[in-house]
């Protein structure tokens, strides 16, 4: 039983300093009581307050669009093409300058092949034929009438965190490493509410999705996923889709690598077989070592990492600290996450931050006691299916490493990574990208 | 009411609603009928999705050595190289092997594709990057046979078209697993 006034007291749970998650379930008054003495034993005494000089005079005017603080101008994404040239464009999402489990519009992951279009929704089109009794197009004016619902989901990149598969840990921050992966609360039409009125001929098994982007992208999707839980989605948190996101409408096919979530929809074919369009047929079908490779990788298996403390970040004195992370399954719901602080030897169970949702960011946290001691934190998470995210010696044996370093943290050697991310952090309090 | 089973009534709360909206499919058990109908005809324009059997290849026909010269006044080499043997976005003519190079190995058109009407279908849906879709279908064609023909995939000289492009033999056809085959 741990006394409440004396942190140093709290059960250990696993190696190297890691404490019992139920600290966080004791409630405020057990919490504030530990924590307060701990401060008060760690620091010198606090210097007199003063009234501070932007508390003393009228602030400045509200604009029509909020806006953040200018102290936060640097939690942005990264761009991998910033001037547009002829190539693919990647934004990454800061997930080690972020907390909670929503992502903000703005800092939402995006990739384009050949830029945003500029779409006019009054002339936007959405036509679904192919094996049908009847063909239809809508105007967005209708499909806005149609039931809509809402949902928090995950889309992840295919190639997110492909920079793990290197044969030595590319030293980079989160951002880098898990950007291509957020979360947000998506509204539309359930897509079977559209697919209903057409009449799909049963031999059916699939449908062609395609947007009215430059690139044209399209993606081929089984119709057993349109009609369970796929989505035409309009609202992006709550507002219109960002234009980087599919404006005026995407799809979206919770838990399904990103890259078929099309955007921009303006073609949905129903047929029987699947199109072998460039991007299944090729930048998402991953090489296995043996020279085969894996084809229609539609799910983004259960996976987590940690976000702080991760890479870059550094730790400036022993004591207390809070590990938070995110954690997700393309199959399920969280329903585990375990924690290491001294490389895999121990695990200890994480905080779940619930209610917990199907196929999306689910925040764990642990508190911790660092000694100054090395440490090496790891996560791993199990959904509700029983899928248990592999270790990373499990997971290579199947997938294989790359036989050179990767140099490029943006690159995309293969595709879907879900092994473990770990953080040593050696007696200086800094952090780096290891392999355990 | 403690944190845990608060978390567990909002669980159950949330999975009841998740089991309706999945076995009633749009939750409403009525059709909306918003839809405006439309003649497959009228769609034409659209349809550019071409099936590896071959279902809606175009009519029309090319060589590689119309293709050849289009790839120069098309402006492809300025990303595939002179050729089309290598440049900024990669060559579509190739000969580098996959085994051997590990996972990070390059999927070239010979080495990785497994069906010769993507090439038909990607070129003519975003080539060139700068004006996609403004290629005749006899220019695709010629392409197709040109980028065919320099991978040593078809004969010198062979026509391409709505017949012959989907019978054309592609290495690595049987190089795949599907991964999820319950999801299909």
């Amino acid at each position: 039983m741990t006394k409440r006034n004396d942190i140093t007291a709290l059960d250990e749970v696993a190696g190297n300093g890691l404490l019992s998650r139920r600290l966080l379930l004791r409630g405020g008054v057990a919490m504030a009581g530990a924590a307060s003495t701990l401060v008060a034993t760690q620091g010198a005494s606090a210097e007199p307050l003063k009234e501070p000089e932007w508390s003393r005079y009228q602030g400045t005017t509200v604009e029509p669009m909020g806006r953040r603080s200018k102290n936060e101008k640097d939690t942005t994404r990264i761009l991998t093409n910033p001037k547009g040239e002829p190539r693919t464009q990647h934004a990454r999402t800061p997930h080690h300058l972020l907390n909670g489990q929503i992502t903000p519009n703005h800092l939402h992951f995006t990739i384009l092949h050949n830029g945003i279009p500029d779409i006019d929704p009054e002339q936007h089109k959405l036509v679904i034929h192919g094996m049908v009794k009847q063909p239809i197009v809508l105007s967005m004016d209708r499909l806005m009438r149609y039931p809509m619902v809402t949902r928090q989901t995950f889309i992840e990149c295919g190639g997110n965190s492909a920079a793990l598969f290197s044969n030595e840990p590319v030293q980079a921050n989160l951002q880098s490493l898990h950007g291509l992966v957020s979360n947000a609360e998506w509204t539309g039409v359930p897509l079977s509410a559209v697919l209903d009125e057409v009449g799909i001929d049963p031999k059916a098994k699939w449908m062609l999705v395609e947007g009215a982007d430059t690139a044209a992208i399209t993606r081929s999707v089984p119709l057993k996923k349109a009609l369970d839980d796929a989505i035409l989605v309009l609202y992006q948190n709550g507002e219109r889709l960002m234009a980087e996101q599919g404006y005026p409408v995407r799809l979206l096919l919770p838990g399904w690598e990103g890259n078929m979530n099309i955007k921009y929809v303006r073609r949905i074919k129903i047929v029987d077989q699947p199109a072998l369009s460039y991007y299944e047929s090729r930048n998402y079908s991953p090489l296995l070592p043996d020279a085969k490779a894996y084809r229609f990788f539609f799910v983004n298996e259960v996976k987590s990492f940690i976000t702080h403390p991760s890479f870059g970040m550094k730790l400036n004195e022993p004591g207390y600290y809070e590990i938070s992370g995110i954690a997700y399954s393309g199959a399920g719901r969280i329903e585990r996450v375990q924690v290491t602080a001294d490389g895999g030897k121990t695990w200890a169970d994480a905080a779940v931050q619930g209610p917990t949702m199907h196929k999306a960011f689910t925040r764990f946290t642990i508190p911790w006691r660092w000694d100054g001691q090395p440490a090496v934190l790891s996560s791993r998470a199990v959904d509700d299916g029983g899928n248990v995210q592999p270790l990373r010696d499990e997971f290579v044996r199947e997938r294989g490493v790359t036989q050179k370093p990767v140099t490029n943290p943006f690159g995309f050697p293969n595709q879907h990574y879900n092994s473990l991310t770990s953080w040593g952090i050696n007696a200086k309090g800094e952090i780096s990208h290891v392999y355990v | 009411m403690s944190m845990s089973k608060v978390s567990l009534a909002v669980l159950a709360a949330l999975s009841l609603s998740s089991v309706a909206f999945a076995d009633d499919k749009n939750g409403l058990g009525h059709k909306v009928g918003l839809g405006q109908p439309i003649t497959e005809a009228d769609i034409k324009p659209w349809d550019i999705t071409i099936l590896p059997d071959g279902t809606n290849l175009p009519p029309g026909s090319g060589t590689a050595a119309v293709g050849a010269k289009l790839f120069t006044e098309k402006g492809c080499i300025a990303c595939h190289g002179e050729g089309g043997t290598g440049g900024s976005n990669g060559a579509v003519i190739t000969d580098i092997p996959l085994a051997g190079r590990g996972i990070e190995a390059t999927k070239t058109i010979k080495n990785f594709w497994s069906n010769s009407t993507t090439v038909f279908d990607f070129i003519r849906r975003a080539m060139p990057w700068n004006a996609p879709r403004t290629l005749t279908d006899n220019e695709v064609y010629a392409l197709t046979a040109f980028i065919l023909e320099g991978n040593k995939l078809i004969p010198p000289g062979t026509v391409m078209d709505a017949k012959s492009l989907p019978q054309v033999k592609m290495p690595n056809k049987d190089g795949f697993i599907i991964k999820f085959p319950d999801r299909i």
